[in-house]
C-alpha cells in the first residue's frame, strides 16, 4: 500500500510539472510574485523543493534494503565478472 | 588581465588536486582502484562529484544563454524536469547497478549486459554507440575552455592556447588521479559552481539597481513580456523535455560514478540533494538571462537583440546561411560573461570566471569513461588483460586519456563550435533512447539481447536519421514551423527553429518509445537467457 501511495505521489508530480495553468501570465492574484519573480518561474522553483521532498520520501519510505542485504550477505570475490 | 590571474591559479588547484589523488593511491596499479577510486567514495564526495559530472558548461552558460532568447521556460524544460527524473533514475538504477557491480565486479554498464543478456559482440555494439556519442562532448568541453579563458583575458590568451592549456589541465588530473582525481576535482568544482549562482545574482543585482524594476520594465514592453512567460512554447514541446533527463542515467560516466560509492546509503544524500543543486544552479542563471533583456548599456547585448528583432521580423524572407549568420549574433552563450564583464568588480569577476571554468572543464569524467570502456570493454574482453596483466590495462587506460584528448583539442581546433552543440543535441536523445536497455535488464527478466540488439541499433539509425534530416532541411525562422509530411490534415513530420518535431514532439520522445516498444517485442520472440543467469539479477523471483 505504501508503494502504490509513492508511486501515485511520483505520477502525480510528473504530472504536475505540465503548470499550462500559469502559461501566458507571469501574474499571480494580479502581481508579479516578490515583484520580480514571474510566476511561471516560481512555480518551477517550488516543483523542485517538491521534488527533493519526494525523494527524501522514496528514501525514508521505499529505499532497497534487500538489495544492500544481498551484498552484505556474498562475498564479493566470488563469482567476479574479472 | 587579473580575472584571467585567478582562472589560471584554479587550473593550477585542480592540477594540485588530481596529483595528489595520484600519490595517495600510488603503488596500486589495480584497474578498480584507478578507473573506479576503489569503491570507496563517501556519501559528500559521492554527492557532489556524480552532480558535478552531470553538470557541463551548458549548466551556467548555456543555461543563461537559452533563457536570454526563450525567457523563463528555460528552467522548467532542462532544470526542474531533470530535478524530479534524474534523481528518480539515480534512485531506480543507480542502486541496483551499484549493488550488482559490488557483487558481480562490473566496472562498465557493457559489462553488465553482456553478463546479463549472455552477449560478447552486441555489448561491443552497445560500446561502439556509447562511445560515438560520447565524443563530442569531451570536443565541446575544451572548445568551451579556450573560449572562456580568450574572452575572461580580455584576449590576451587566443583560443587556442587556452583550449591547450585546458585540455592539458583535464588530462593530467585525470591521467594521473584517475577517478580519485576527476571525484575530487569535480567536487571542489562542484562547489564553486554552486557558490556562483547565487554570488552572480547578488552582485549582478546590485549592479542593476535590484531587479523588481527591470521585471516591470520586461513586463511593460510588448517586445519583451513574452519572456516572463511561455506562450512561446507549445505544450507538446514542454511535454517532450521530460524525457530528455533520462539520457543522464544512460550516460556511461554517470553510470561508471555510480559504482564509486563505498556504500548503497552513499546514494541517499544524493537522490534527495540533486533536485536542490539543480535549482541553486540554474534558477540563478535562468532568472539573470532573462533579466539580461533589461541591460542596455551593453553593446554586445544590445547587438544580440537587434539580431533576435531581425531574425524575427525578416528571417522568413532570408536565405538560409544569412538566417544562420543572424542566429549566430543572436546566441546568448556568453551573456553571464558580459554581465559579469559590466558589474562584477575585476577580483570577483576572476572568482566567478574560475566558477564558468569549472563548469567548463566537466570533459574529465568523460574522458575518463571512455578510457574505462576500452580498456574493459575492448582489451580486457578481447583476452588483452589476461595476456599483459592488471597493470599493463591501466597503463593502456592513460595512454588512451593522451590520445583522445589530443584527438579531442585537434577537431576543438579546427572544427565549428556549432556542430558539436547539435551533436550534443544528438547525444542526449540517443542517450534516452538507450535507457530501455537499464530497465529492461535491471526489472524485466523476459528481456533478451536480441531486443536489447534492436535497440542500439535504433537508437543509432534514429540519431543519423534526425541528423541528416536537420542537415538537408535548414531550420525557418522564428515563428510556424515548416511541414514536411502531413497525414489527414495531422503534422507527422516538420521542422521547427529549434529542429525537428514528430506529431508535435520532439524526437526523442518517439525515439524513447520505438525503442521501449522494440525490447518488448523482440524480446517476447527470442530465446531468454540461461536460468542460472537469471537468478544472479533476479534471486527473489521464480525464473525457470
Amino acid at each position: 500500500m505504501k508503494r502504490i501511495l509513492l508511486v501515485i505521489v511520483v505520477v502525480a508530480l510528473y504530472i504536475l510539472h505540465q503548470d499550462f495553468w500559469f502559461w501566458y501570465t507571469p501574474y499571480f492574484r494580479g502581481a508579479i510574485p516578490f515583484g520580480f519573480i514571474p510566476i511561471g518561474l516560481f512555480y518551477q522553483a517550488c516543483f523542485s523543493l517538491a521534488c527533493a521532498l519526494v525523494m527524501w520520501l522514496l528514501v525514508k519510505y521505499a529505499w532497497p534494503t534487500q538489495l544492500e542485504r544481498e551484498v552484505e550477505e556474498r562475498d564479493p570475490e566470488e563469482d567476479s565478472a574479472h | 588581465m587579473i580575472p584571467a590571474i585567478v582562472v589560471f591559479i584554479y587550473l593550477a588547484t585542480v592540477l594540485y588536486i588530481g596529483i595528489f589523488a595520484f600519490r595517495k593511491g600510488k603503488g596500486t596499479e589495480k584497474a578498480e582502484d584507478y578507473f573506479l577510486a576503489s569503491r570507496s567514495l563517501g556519501p559528500f564526495v559521492f554527492l557532489f562529484s556524480l552532480f558535478g559530472t552531470n553538470m557541463t558548461a551548458f549548466a551556467i552558460l548555456g543555461s543563461s544563454g537559452h533563457a536570454f532568447n526563450n525567457g523563463i521556460v528555460t528552467f522548467g524544460l532542462m532544470a526542474s524536469s531533470s530535478g524530479l527524473v534524474i534523481p528518480l533514475t539515480i534512485f531506480l538504477i543507480g542502486t541496483r547497478v551499484w549493488a550488482l557491480g559490488k557483487k558481480y565486479g562490473f566496472m562498465t554498464p557493457v559489462q553488465m549486459f553482456r553478463d546479463r543478456w549472455e552477449c560478447g559482440h552486441i555489448g561491443t555494439l552497445i560500446f561502439i554507440v556509447q562511445a560515438v556519442l560520447l565524443v563530442p562532448y569531451i570536443i565541446i568541453g575544451i572548445m568551451g575552455g579556450g573560449t572562456t579563458l580568450h574572452a575572461i583575458s580580455g584576449g590576451l590568451v587566443p583560443y587556442w592556447f587556452g583550449g591547450a592549456i585546458v585540455a592539458m589541465v583535464v588530462m593530467s588530473y585525470v591521467f594521473f588521479g584517475g577517478m580519485r582525481g576527476t571525484a575530487w576535482v569535480n567536487t571542489f568544482q562542484t562547489i564553486l559552481f554552486l557558490c556562483f549562482g547565487a554570488v552572480a545574482l547578488v552582485v549582478i543585482g546590485v549592479g542593476m539597481g535590484g531587479f523588481r524594476s527591470a521585471a516591470q520594465a520586461l513586463q511593460s514592453s510588448p517586445a519583451s513580456a513574452w519572456l516572463l512567460t511561455r506562450e512561446r512554447i507549445s505544450p507538446r514541446y514542454f511535454f517532450s523535455y521530460t524525457f530528455i533527463p533520462l539520457s543522464a542515467i544512460a550516460f556511461p560516466h554517470i553510470l561508471i560514478f555510480c559504482l564509486t560509492a563505498r556504500k548503497m546509503a552513499q546514494f541517499k544524500k544524493t537522490v534527495i540533494f540533486y533536485p536542490l543543486c539543480i535549482m541553486a544552479i540554474w534558477l540563478p542563471c535562468v532568472f539573470l538571462g532573462v533579466m539580461a533583456n533589461r541591460v542596455a548599456d551593453v553593446p554586445e547585448i544590445r547587438a544580440k537583440q537587434e539580431a533576435r528583432r531581425v531574425l524575427a521580423t525578416q528571417g522568413r524572407t532570408m536565405a538560409p546561411e544569412a538566417r544562420d549568420d543572424l542566429r549566430e549574433k543572436a546566441a546568448g552563450d556568453d551573456v553571464i560573461l558580459l554581465l559579469l564583464k559590466r558589474y562584477a568588480p575585476f577580483w570577483l569577476a576572476g572568482l566567478l570566471g574560475a566558477g564558468i571554468m569549472a563548469a567548463v572543464m566537466a570533459s574529465d569524467s568523460q574522458i575518463l569513461a571512455l578510457s574505462t570502456m576500452f580498456t574493459e570493454d575492448v582489451f580486457a574482453f578481447y583476452g588483452g588483460k589476461r595476456r599483459f596483466g592488471e597493470a599493463v590495462q591501466v597503463q593502456t587506460g592513460r595512454i588512451f586519456i593522451v590520445i583522445i584528448t589530443l584527438f579531442a583539442y585537434a577537431v576543438a581546433l579546427r572544427a565549428p563550435e556549432t556542430i558539436f552543440e547539435l551533436a550534443i543535441q544528438y547525444a542526449f536523445s540517443g542517450f534516452a533512447a538507450l535507457s530501455p536497455l537499464l530497465i529492461a535488464a535491471l526489472f524485466w527478466k523476459g528481456s533478451t539481447k536480441w531486443g536489447a540488439l534492436a535497440v542500439t541499433v535504433w537508437t543509432a539509425l534514429a540519431v543519423i536519421a534526425v541528423a541528416i534530416f536537420q542537415h538537408s532541411f535548414p531550420a525557418p525562422a522564428p515563428g510556424p514551423p515548416t511541414i514536411f509530411w502531413s497525414l489527414g490534415g495531422t503534422e507527422v513530420v516538420s521542422r521547427t527553429p529549434g529542429g525537428t518535431a514528430v506529431f508535435g514532439f520532439m524526437p526523442v520522445v518517439p525515439m524513447v518509445l520505438v525503442s521501449a516498444l522494440l525490447m518488448i517485442v523482440i524480446s517476447k520472440i527470442t530465446p531468454k537467457p540461461k536460468g542460472t543467469t537469471l537468478a544472479k539479477y533476479f534471486p527473489t523471483a521464480d525464473v525457470t
